[in-house]
């Protein structure tokens, strides 16, 4: 048993991390499923939209022949419209409540359309949105995750001047670091990035971070308004003995090399166990397996019933040969020098609700054993709740606290996102942008 | 078993389904494969002087991503030698004796054209003939086809010069392009036609080419009008074979029905209302000659349910249902009744009702699924609802009558009753 990389010849790797949501191949495709849509009134895909696109109409602009038209009701809404196409969970969202799902019929989809227009738009660089002549007001908006994007084009379009502030060496935040590549190629994120910023009126600062290259101070004095979308990224810690062993890794990081180097340099174990079973979860669990991990199990404390993923995600691990067991939690971890061995956990079962609703886990006093050689953690991430407090910006265990105007409680810094929800989907920071914006402006007196 | 067979003027078939004069019966190799599919007879394309065609002759109309609503096109009478055609026609006749082979003629308009042309069609032992008094292009241009037809005078008398000389049933083939079919009929009849066809093609512009701004077909850069057929033109052509149906002139002749005929459905309709035989032609050239098995089975099954043994018990049944106006009953009332259990919420009904019709459908908002309501108050009964909702038997209209007795238009006004006040 060893961790190591290489284990798949070049061209299993490419084909196990391409596309799992393939476009139509034809535009009939598109035509026939656009025209499967009866274009509901008050349409309850729109409603579970978080950003509120028009589906209807969008999809009757592609049946229309109308892409151009489709592509702008898509963004003027969702300006990260292309990838959420890829990575929105729509089975809980707008394809979940389609009513021929009330006919037991399969639902429109939704985001398949929507990838249609979308990808040519960009793959046509269409320029579908025109800024308004420069206002002479600056504005700093620190993450270039969904949040800082979508706020930076919207007051973009207004004709402020927008510094858009990232860490890391790409912007696109998790969606060019923390999904799975099968679900959005490197190649995309940079494509998109290009796209939304391509209206002008942001200038992209790459591998600034807020409390080293950058400060909150600094920022105001020379801003006009900021608007901080830094997301969430430190992952929290299992907090049991061995965790520092080798061979115990946090899914973020393990994404994040993914996303950042070659597929066959990735070193992953024979017997590999992850902990939790939310999207992250699920990402890194199927890449272990994809990259040629021999067994995957997926470790969760609570029952099937309350996994925090939804199937159609469960069915990505599921059908790529993942195990599961449920009602477990990490005890320990035993090593051998110096390198992971086994993994001991707690059987678990279920009592009464927690504060989320879900019946919560209980100790059950009897534990198993698994022989593991990779632990790969992916029991969520905390928010980054040491430079937020040093910022003086109000929180809540690190979740930054705003107004019903998105405006923290430092004059003139807004907020949205994962920093400030703690972690949802990407198309609820691309909302959270879009209202910073609106509140930045109002702010602003535009 | 329901028994198919059909005599139609005396010419007979073993089901009432004729391919209508056009592409699909221009030569041998068509129509033999028409009859080894099953069809029951063929119109054989016009014959006449013949022209030269071009090339470009078809275009269509697709509605929300469904190909052929309507087909149109600009071909003429039979572009191949005369001489051809009318031996082609015996060598079928010979391999398919039991069925039916009816010509259609377009002479030029001298009497003496006319009459050779019926005696070399009737030389050949053909069991009818039409004569195509309908095309709307082209032929037009030359003083035929559907000039002949909008013009009562120039009708009969081509007509007559036909029946000095026919031996065998004569049909004449109606344009639509008129506002009514009666006087031409009626015309048709006292020159003594033995049957009427109809409707042929309505003249049409189907859709232009966007980007280069040419209307479709293009030839060369140009279009021309051209008829107009298929699924779209049905309810037209129900329409005018209906007022043949109704007029006492024109009520006892035998009327082939076209137009838009693609199912079994669309055939039995035709029938109802007054058609003693059924011409196709459209839904052959958009599937192939395969479609009469079904065409033969469903209406087979439908006359078994309905228990009707031949066609003949239920040619015109339903020409007494349909009326004038005035006649109608104006206490019959019905409302909208939507079942909660099969709605899919999809808000269709509302938004039709609310933007177009009466504002008689209630939202009650809900998160994802809103839920509507009938006011039966302020429903009229239109329909509109039930036609834009998706899903089969979720509306239905529910008779409500304002009074017990029948009430029309007329006795309405006569007794001064109050009109709407809202």
């Amino acid at each position: 048993m060893a961790i190591v990389n290489n284990r798949l010849p070049k061209e299993d790797l490419e084909a196990l991390f391409s596309d799992i949501h393939p476009p139509f191949e034809h535009d009939e495709g598109a035509a026939i499923e656009a025209n499967r849509c009866i274009n509901c009134f008050d349409a309850p895909c729109t409603k579970l939209c978080p950003t509120k696109i028009d589906i209807p109409l969008f999809i009757k602009q592609i049946s229309s022949g109308n892409i151009k038209g489709s592509a702008r009701t898509i963004f003027s809404s969702n300006i990260m419209g292309a990838g959420c196409s890829k990575v929105c969970p729509v089975e809980k969202l707008c394809e979940g409540v389609c009513v021929y799902n009330l006919l037991k019929e399969e639902p429109i989809h939704i985001a398949k359309l929507q990838r249609y227009s979308t990808e040519k738009a960009m793959n046509n660089k269409w320029r579908l949105f025109e800024r308004k002549a420069s206002t002479g007001k600056k504005v700093a908006v620190v993450g270039a995750g969904p949040a800082g994007l979508a706020c930076a084009h919207a007051l973009s379009l207004q004709g402020i001047e927008v510094t858009l502030f990232e860490k890391e060496e790409k912007a696109g935040g998790l969606m060019t670091y923390g999904i799975a590549a099968y679900k959005v190629t490197p190649e995309f994120c940079k494509e998109e990035v290009d796209y939304i910023t391509s209206v002008g009126g942001i200038d992209v600062q790459v591998k600034k971070e807020l409390g080293r290259e950058i400060t909150l101070t600094e920022l105001r004095q020379k801003y006009d308004a900021v608007f901080l979308g830094i997301g969430v990224g430190i992952a929290r810690s299992l907090g049991i003995p061995g965790e520092d062993l080798e061979g115990v890794v946090d899914a973020i990081s393990f994404i994040y090399n993914i996303r950042t180097s070659d597929y066959s340099k990735i070193a992953v174990g024979d017997k590999v166990a992850v902990i939790g079973m939310g999207m992250t979860a699920i990402d890194a669990a199927t890449q272990s397996k994809r990259l040629g991990a021999a067994d995957v199990t997926m470790i969760y404390r609570r029952s099937e019933n309350e996994k925090p993923c939804t199937d159609a995600q469960f069915d990505l691990a599921r059908y790529d040969g993942c195990s599961f067991i449920w009602l477990a939690s990490p005890k320990e971890i035993k090593g051998e020098n110096g390198k992971v061995k086994k993994l001991v956990c707690n059987k678990m079962k279920l009592g009464g609700p927690d504060s989320s609703g879900r019946r919560a886990p209980v100790i059950t006093g009897e534990t198993f054993t698994l022989e593991v050689d990779m632990i790969i953690n992916a029991t969520g991430q905390m928010p980054f709740e040491e430079l937020i407090n040093n910022s003086s910006i109000r929180n809540r265990n690190g979740k930054i606290l705003i107004n019903e105007a998105f405006e923290t409680n430092i004059p003139g810094v807004f907020a949205g996102g994962d920093a400030v929800n703690g972690g949802k989907e990407v198309v609820n920071a691309v909302q959270d942008g879009k209202n910073g914006a609106k509140a930045i402006l109002s702010y602003l007196g535009i | 078993m329901a028994n198919l067979q059909s005599s139609f003027l005396g010419i007979k078939s073993p089901n009432p389904f004729w391919l209508a004069s056009g592409p699909p019966t221009d030569k041998k190799i068509n129509v033999l494969r028409a009859f080894e599919a099953g069809w029951g007879g063929v119109v054989w394309k016009t014959l006449g002087t013949q022209i030269k065609n071009v090339s470009s002759r078809y275009s269509s109309l697709n509605f929300n991503g469904k190909k052929i609503a309507g087909f149109n096109n600009i071909e003429l009478i039979s572009d191949r030698p005369l001489e051809l055609n009318l031996q082609e026609i015996r060598e079928v006749m010979k391999l398919f004796p039991d069925r039916a082979m009816v010509i259609s003629l377009m002479a030029d308009n001298d009497r003496k054209s006319w009459h050779e042309l019926v005696k070399k069609a009737q030389d050949t032992g053909a069991h009818g003939l039409e004569l195509n008094f309908g095309c709307p292009h082209g032929m037009v241009e030359r003083g035929m086809g559907a000039t002949v037809g909008q013009d009562p005078e120039i009708a009969k008398m081509i007509v007559e010069w036909v029946m000095e000389v026919a031996e065998i049933p004569v049909i004449t083939k109606l344009t639509p392009n008129v506002h009514s079919v009666v006087p031409v009929g009626k015309a048709c009849i006292e020159a003594g036609s033995n049957g009427l066809s109809l409707i042929n093609t309505i003249q049409s512009v189907t859709g232009i080419d966007l980007d280069t701004l040419i209307p479709n077909p293009n030839v060369g850069g140009k279009s021309s009008f051209g008829g107009y057929c298929g699924p779209a033109v049905k309810p037209i052509a129900l329409k005018f074979i209906t007022t043949l149906a109704q007029d006492e002139a024109t009520c006892r002749t035998p009327i082939s029905g076209i137009g838009g005929i693609a199912t079994w459905k669309d055939a039995v309709e035709f029938i109802l209302l007054g058609a003693g035989n059924l011409q196709v032609c459209t839904a052959v050239m958009l599937n192939g000659f395969r479609i009469i098995r079904d065409l033969c089975d469903g209406m087979n099954n439908w006359m078994d349910e309905k228990g009707y043994q031949t066609i003949n018990d239920f040619i015109g049944l339903s020409v007494p249902k349909l009326t004038r106006w005035e006649e109608l009953d104006i206490n019959y009332h019905i409302v909208a009744q939507i079942n909660q259990e099969k709605c899919i919420h999809c808000g269709l009904c509302y938004i039709a009702c609310e933007d177009t019709s009466h504002q008689s459908i209630s939202k009650e908002d809900g998160y994802p699924y809103n839920t509507y309501n009938i006011k039966e108050i302020e429903c009229v009964g239109c329909n509109l609802c039930k036609i834009v909702c998706p899903v089969d038997g979720c509306i239905t209209m529910i008779e409500q009558r304002k009074g017990d007795e029948y009430l029309n238009w007329k006795e309405f006004q006569k007794r001064g009753l109050p009109l709407n006040d809202h």
